[in-house]
């Protein structure tokens, strides 16, 4: 059971995140980067499905060099070597451009499964396992909060509002898991030594074979036009409650026409 | 005038359709007419048909086939991508559900066009607003390639009538092989509640790591049943145990942006501003008055929760006589 898991390096969600205004993408270099919290499931799902089952975890990741720490992560928890795509050209490049190089690099790769995170804390979309499945014309299993393989199918249980959706399909599937999926591993200090001596394969555009006029900033299919910080709220009423808490509480909802 | 697709989220639990769709018809108003498109089993199109027509669906696309909800996200996304190339609208427009903004992807690469996800106002021009990195920053958009595809976050557009013909158009169904590998076997309801759903509700109670215990969710529960409101929790109650994950705003949870959002207990951690911050009116309860959580509320009560949340909950259920 070969399984590659997607990881990103995101700005620290912890911390204040900012747009870079000189060309309105995410300010990367300033920020305090970190593994997106989401993929360490998906990291401790892929290491439990191998520790089973046998076969190899290949780390894949797009982004610059400062990404090589959230490679070193996973690397750390316990994934058997890593890929690591990065390229100048690549700066600004949106969902569907990195999918297409994803892709690319995925095509390089052998792989029963693909495990990643249900969403990274920068950008939100939670797409990328739709846009994969659709470009490498495997099946999406997205959402997960339970995964299990068994032969050459993967099931999982997509989360939804008020319980879940029992979804099968076959190998190689794409799967994305939510943080209710385990307990992701804390990285040991024999695990941290050995993430060192293990292999990271850096690739280029060239390598890859994807035209570099295709990503960027420059052929973006969309475009951040101007942003702005929210505006402050105006300063709100605090009182202390004194026996008339809940009295006041309803009286600024009737104020506000809610009750 | 230029047509607008917009995909037709129904209603999981029952017929209808979500608010969601009403809203995305409403919002794809700005672009030109709006067409709704009913992707779903066959007898759907006709529970539903009036109702997008009252909100400026002058056209339905009726893509009826007992396969499609087989399935999971590639079916729709197929369904769409047939009629953009029939139709070539000017933009569409889809609720940015988790199964919408999957459909909106798979959609934008069969189209080679560009999307945007969880919008909250799209303008004439095709400009989108998007709230980026926990609420903090707001950002306009625009798509620059294809069939530009919208996916509107809930409650952040009023539905608004506007009647139109809703003039009913089969549209065939033939799944490619591709769109039939990920199959969905069951349909489980863990959770039944006569309460609103999160996302859509206009008041939301939600209750934090302050709420000390699973049982005092009660007091929780109570205050949003007399306001009619849903139910949230801050992540710090979720991994204590208090409430379960799929009530959980924030981060790692649900985003909303409901009339008034009631943090009970919630010291207010960026991992849930983020999921709240877009609430039109804030009001929270929190023993500590440095709680950070009190700068964002429009209304703030320093007390205890559990003195003042219970005798709310009575003032406003003898309001309502």
């Amino acid at each position: 059971m070969n399984i590659v898991v997607l990881v990103k390096q995101v700005p620290d969600s912890g911390s204040e995140r900012k747009l870079d205004p000189s060309d309105n993408t995410v300010a990367r270099a300033s920020a305090d980067n970190v593994i997106n919290e989401m993929d360490e499931y998906a990291i401790e799902e892929a290491l439990t499905v191998r520790d089973a089952q046998g076969g190899e975890v290949t780390v894949l990741t797009v982004g610059p060099d400062s990404a090589t720490d959230a490679i070193r992560k996973a690397l750390s928890m316990g994934a058997d070597k890593a890929v690591h795509v990065v390229d100048d050209a690549l700066h600004g490049s949106d969902a569907l451009q990195t999918s297409a190089v994803l892709a690319a690099a995925l095509s390089q790769l052998e792989y029963d499964l693909v495990l990643c995170g249900a969403e990274a804390t920068d950008s939100q979309m939670s797409v990328m396992p739709a846009l994969l499945a659709e470009r490498l014309g495997i099946p999406q299993l997205s959402g997960a909060r339970k995964l299990t393989v068994e032969g050459s199918t993967a099931k999982i249980e997509r989360q939804t509002d008020g319980g879940y959706w029992a979804v099968e399909a076959p190998l190689p599937a794409i799967v994305s898991t939510w943080d209710t999926i385990n307990e992701p591993r804390y990285p040991s200090f024999k695990g941290i030594m050995a993430a060192k001596k293990k292999p990271v394969e850096t690739k280029s555009l060239a390598d890859l074979g994807v035209d570099p006029s295709t990503v960027g900033l420059g052929s973006a299919t969309s475009q951040v036009l101007d942003f702005a910080g929210r505006p402050p709220k105006g300063e709100g009423v605090k009182v202390t409650d004194e026996g008339d808490g809940a009295q006041k509480f309803v009286d600024y909802l009737a104020s506000q026409k809610i009750v | 005038m230029a047509e607008v697709l917009v995909l037709v989220e129904l209603n999981p639990t029952g017929s209808g359709v979500r608010k969601t769709t009403l809203e995305a018809l409403t919002a794809a108003r700005a672009l030109g007419e709006p067409s709704a498109v009913v992707v779903a089993g066959p007898g759907t199109a006709a529970g539903v048909k009036d109702a997008l027509a009252e909100y400026g669906a002058a056209t339905v696309y009726v893509a009826e086939s007992p396969e499609v909800d087989d399935y999971l996200v590639a079916p729709k996304a197929e369904v769409l991508a047939q009629l953009v190339a029939e139709k070539s609208p000017a933009a569409v427009v889809i609720p940015s559900s988790p199964e919408g903004k999957e459909i909106a992807g798979r959609l934008a690469v069969k189209t080679n066009s560009g999307f945007l996800t969880d919008v909250t106002e799209i303008t004439a021009d095709g400009t989108a607003t998007q709230v980026a990195f926990a609420g903090a920053t707001i950002v306009h958009s625009k798509v620059t390639a294809g069939t530009p595809i919208y996916t509107l976050r809930g409650n952040s557009v009023t539905p608004e009538p506007a009647p139109a013909a809703g003039a009913e158009q089969a549209v065939s169904v033939s799944l490619s092989d591709s769109a039939k590998l990920a199959r969905v076997v069951d349909r489980v309801v863990e959770q039944k509640s006569s309460r609103p759903e999160l996302t859509e509700a206009s008041i939301v109670v939600s209750g934090g790591r302050g709420v000390a215990s699973a049982e005092n969710f009660s007091i929780i529960e109570a205050l949003a049943d007399s306001l009619g409101a849903a139910v949230g929790a801050s992540r710090a109650a979720v991994d204590s145990g208090f409430y379960p994950h799929t009530f959980q705003v924030g981060q790692t949870g649900k985003t909303v942006s409901p009339q008034l959002y009631v943090a009970v207990g919630i010291s207010g951690a960026i991992q849930h501003r983020a999921g709240m911050q877009t609430s039109k009116t804030i009001v929270a309860i929190n023993k500590d008055p440095e709680a950070p959580i009190f700068e964002l509320a429009d209304f703030g009560i320093v007390g205890d929760l559990n003195t003042v949340v219970p005798a709310a909950t009575e003032q406003i259920t003898a309001r309502k006589g």
